[in-house]
């Protein structure tokens, strides 16, 4: 059983490593060139806002439309200080440090709000990333309206995928952990939560905390890639784009929203040419979706349940037939 | 010094009143029934020990420590478990998660073993899934341990949340009608599963029931509620023949015709 576990990790290992080593060796060899990296960026930041707000939508039951706001911390913070310090260790600085201003805002906001029961944090977090965007566009530090040029530009393959799988990893293992399990018996049932000892209040914020935590770490990456912020990007749209991506890919499905992010970025660079179309036939496509499918592509499944469902199954019925298979959980 | 003990219990939703001066005893290792027409205050007393509303006045006391006004989960930590009249399971999650979910106190782990999946977070889980496992055993619910709470069978689901309750180790029990539904052999395996748990936990049960059958036979002590009020409190003999009892109950079955 141990072995099978350890199999099924070297196994994920593998695949990652696969995909890193090809995406790299294509990337040297120069049949990936800026445009397809651009995409490959958009994917991988949009697959760590969209885990994220999973886990404070999909998996902890909390409306949050303020993402954006988090990103765009995450973005400044690292922008204003790779700008002063344009070295690796500055970037890797400045990650950090946008992560932590996200996360500290996300505590800010989510403590009063998340006491209370109902969609109190929708509004809150609305107006939060509003604020922000407005602070943002009248500071001098952050050079207004016309933005920040010239950052230095450290994100590449390399820290894209570091930072992409490393948000999955953690908000995975979160999910399937105690921790997590207070956070999914929110979104279940509070009532019935609170009352199995479940410290409702402190599962959210937590849970809020970490993903916005992670808003920042995609906003740094952001920054840091392409280079150039304006207060604009982060506007109501952009925290509607991850909603969009968490409700396509699933509520409670990690692998729906990658899922999603990969699919949705297709889709809308291959409308790039028709910029008026664009919006119309990307709505359009959302409506179909979700009325043939409206849980998302994934519902609340993931896709290394289906694909190791097998070994699962042969698993169990070894558990089963042991007895009553202490600690036989698949 | 009894396990539970309120005095002056009152809840006033709006210009009703729901609970009115309610004084409540139950020692250790009591089962005690809590009857009353329908709409008598049952759920709402339940409601104001659990911490689910608070008291409009009056005071809770758990082995001796006031707990009224303490949000619900620290009554749950003082060791006050509870099932609900309508069902509120984790339905979308499988029988084990239930059960796993309500042990979350126990669980010392940090969130960086949360994260990292460390020693720490292997062990607990897997003392974990063991505790609940032995429990489920209990319910004969361990060989359906993976199915989704909402796919069990009604009798099925009503005995997962009295495992629930358990996982959290409480001292005292409240059972809100989880005969409700059954029939009558499950109403018996119901009782004889009262019974059990009762002695192997070492628990103080709080049971509101309709069955009157069930009350009857396991029940050492019975509160009568009308309209909030406590109108009797005795074995169940007593209660049979007492008289406010009666016209409450007919009273009720008058309005019903
Ligand atoms: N949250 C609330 N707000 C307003 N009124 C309430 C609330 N909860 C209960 N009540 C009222 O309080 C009274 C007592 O209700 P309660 O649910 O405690 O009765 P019960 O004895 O459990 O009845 P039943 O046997 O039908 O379950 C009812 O009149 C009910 O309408
Ligand atoms: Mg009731």
């Amino acid at each position: 059983m141990r072995k099978l576990i350890k199999n099924r990790n070297v196994r994920i290992a593998l695949i990652l490593l696969a995909v890193f080593a090809v995406v790299q060796i294509l990337d040297t060899v120069g049949f990936i060139d800026g445009y397809i990296m651009g995409i490959i960026a958009r994917v991988c930041i949009n697959i760590i806002l969209a885990v994220s707000l999973n886990l404070i939508t999909g998996f902890t039951g909390q409306f949050s439309l303020g993402h954006a706001g988090f990103m765009s911390i995450g973005a400044y913070t690292c922008a204003i200080i790779t700008l002063r310090y344009p070295t690796v260790l500055g970037f890797i600085i400045g990650v950090i440090m946008g992560a932590l201003c996200a996360a500290i805002i996300g505590v800010l906001v989510g403590l009063p709000t998340l006491r209370l029961r109902g969609d109190y944090l929708a509004i809150a977090t609305l107006g939060m990333a509003e604020i922000i965007r407005i602070l943002f566009l009248n500071m001098e530090i952050t050079n207004g309206a016309a933005g920040l040029i010239g950052i230095p530009q450290f994100v590449n393959w390399a820290w894209l995928f570091f930072f992409t799988v490393g948000t999955i990893i953690i908000i995975t293992n979160f999910i399937n952990s105690a921790h997590g399990r207070a956070s999914i018996s929110i979104r279940e049932d509070e009532i019935a939560a609170e009352s199995m000892g479940i410290h409702t209040t402190r599962s959210k914020v937590t849970a809020f905390t970490i993903g916005a935590f992670f808003a920042g770490i995609a906003g740094a990456l952001y920054a840091s890639y392409f280079f150039f912020l304006k207060p604009e990007l982060f506007g109501f749209a952009k925290s509607i784009d991850v909603l969009v991506i968490v409700v396509f890919g699933g509520l409670g499905s990690i692998s729906g929203s990658v899922v999603a992010a990969v699919l949705l970025e297709l889709i809308s660079s291959m409308l790039q040419s028709l910029v008026a179309l664009r919006m119309i036939i990307y709505a359009v496509l959302l409506v179909v979706i979700m009325i043939f499918r409206p849980q998302g592509l994934m519902g609340s499944k993931e896709i290394s349940g289906i694909m190791f469902k097998g070994v699962r199954e042969r698993v169990q019925s070894k558990v089963r037939s042991v007895g009553k298979g202490k600690g036989g959980e698949a | 010094m009894p396990v539970l003990k309120t005095e002056g219990l009152t809840k006033v939703f709006g210009g009703l009143t729901a609970v009115l001066k309610c004084n409540i005893e139950i020692n250790r290792g009591e089962l005690i029934g809590l009857i009353g027409p329908n709409g008598a205050g049952k759920t709402t007393l339940f409601n104001l020990l659990t911490g689910i509303t608070l008291p409009t006045s009056g005071t809770v006391e758990l082995e001796g420590k006031k707990i009224q006004g303490l949000r619900p989960h620290v009554i749950c930590k003082n060791g006050i478990a509870r099932t609900f009249q309508n069902i509120r399971l984790f339905k979308d999650l499988t029988v084990l998660d239930n059960v796993k979910i309500a042990m979350n106190q126990h669980v010392k782990y940090g969130l960086h073993s949360a994260f990292f999946h460390n020693r720490a977070y292997r062990r607990t889980e897997a003392e974990i899934i063991e505790k609940a496992g032995d429990l489920l055993n209990i319910f004969n619910l361990y060989e359906k341990r993976d199915e989704l709470a909402k796919n069990l069978p009604y009798g099925e689901q009503r005995q997962l949340e009295i495992a629930r309750a358990l996982a959290t180790d409480p001292i005292l029990l409240l059972l809100d009608e989880p005969a409700a539904g059954m029939n009558p052999v499950e109403t018996a395996e119901l009782t004889e599963l009262i019974t059990k748990i009762r002695r192997d936990y070492d628990l103080s049960i709080l049971l509101i029931e309709h069955d009157m059958s069930l009350v009857m036979s396991i029940c050492e002590r019975i509160y009568v509620l009308d309209y909030g009020v406590v109108i009797a409190e005795g074995i169940p003999e007593e209660i049979k023949s007492n008289k406010r009892v009666i016209e409450a109950y007919l009273g009720e079955e008058v309005e019903n015709a």
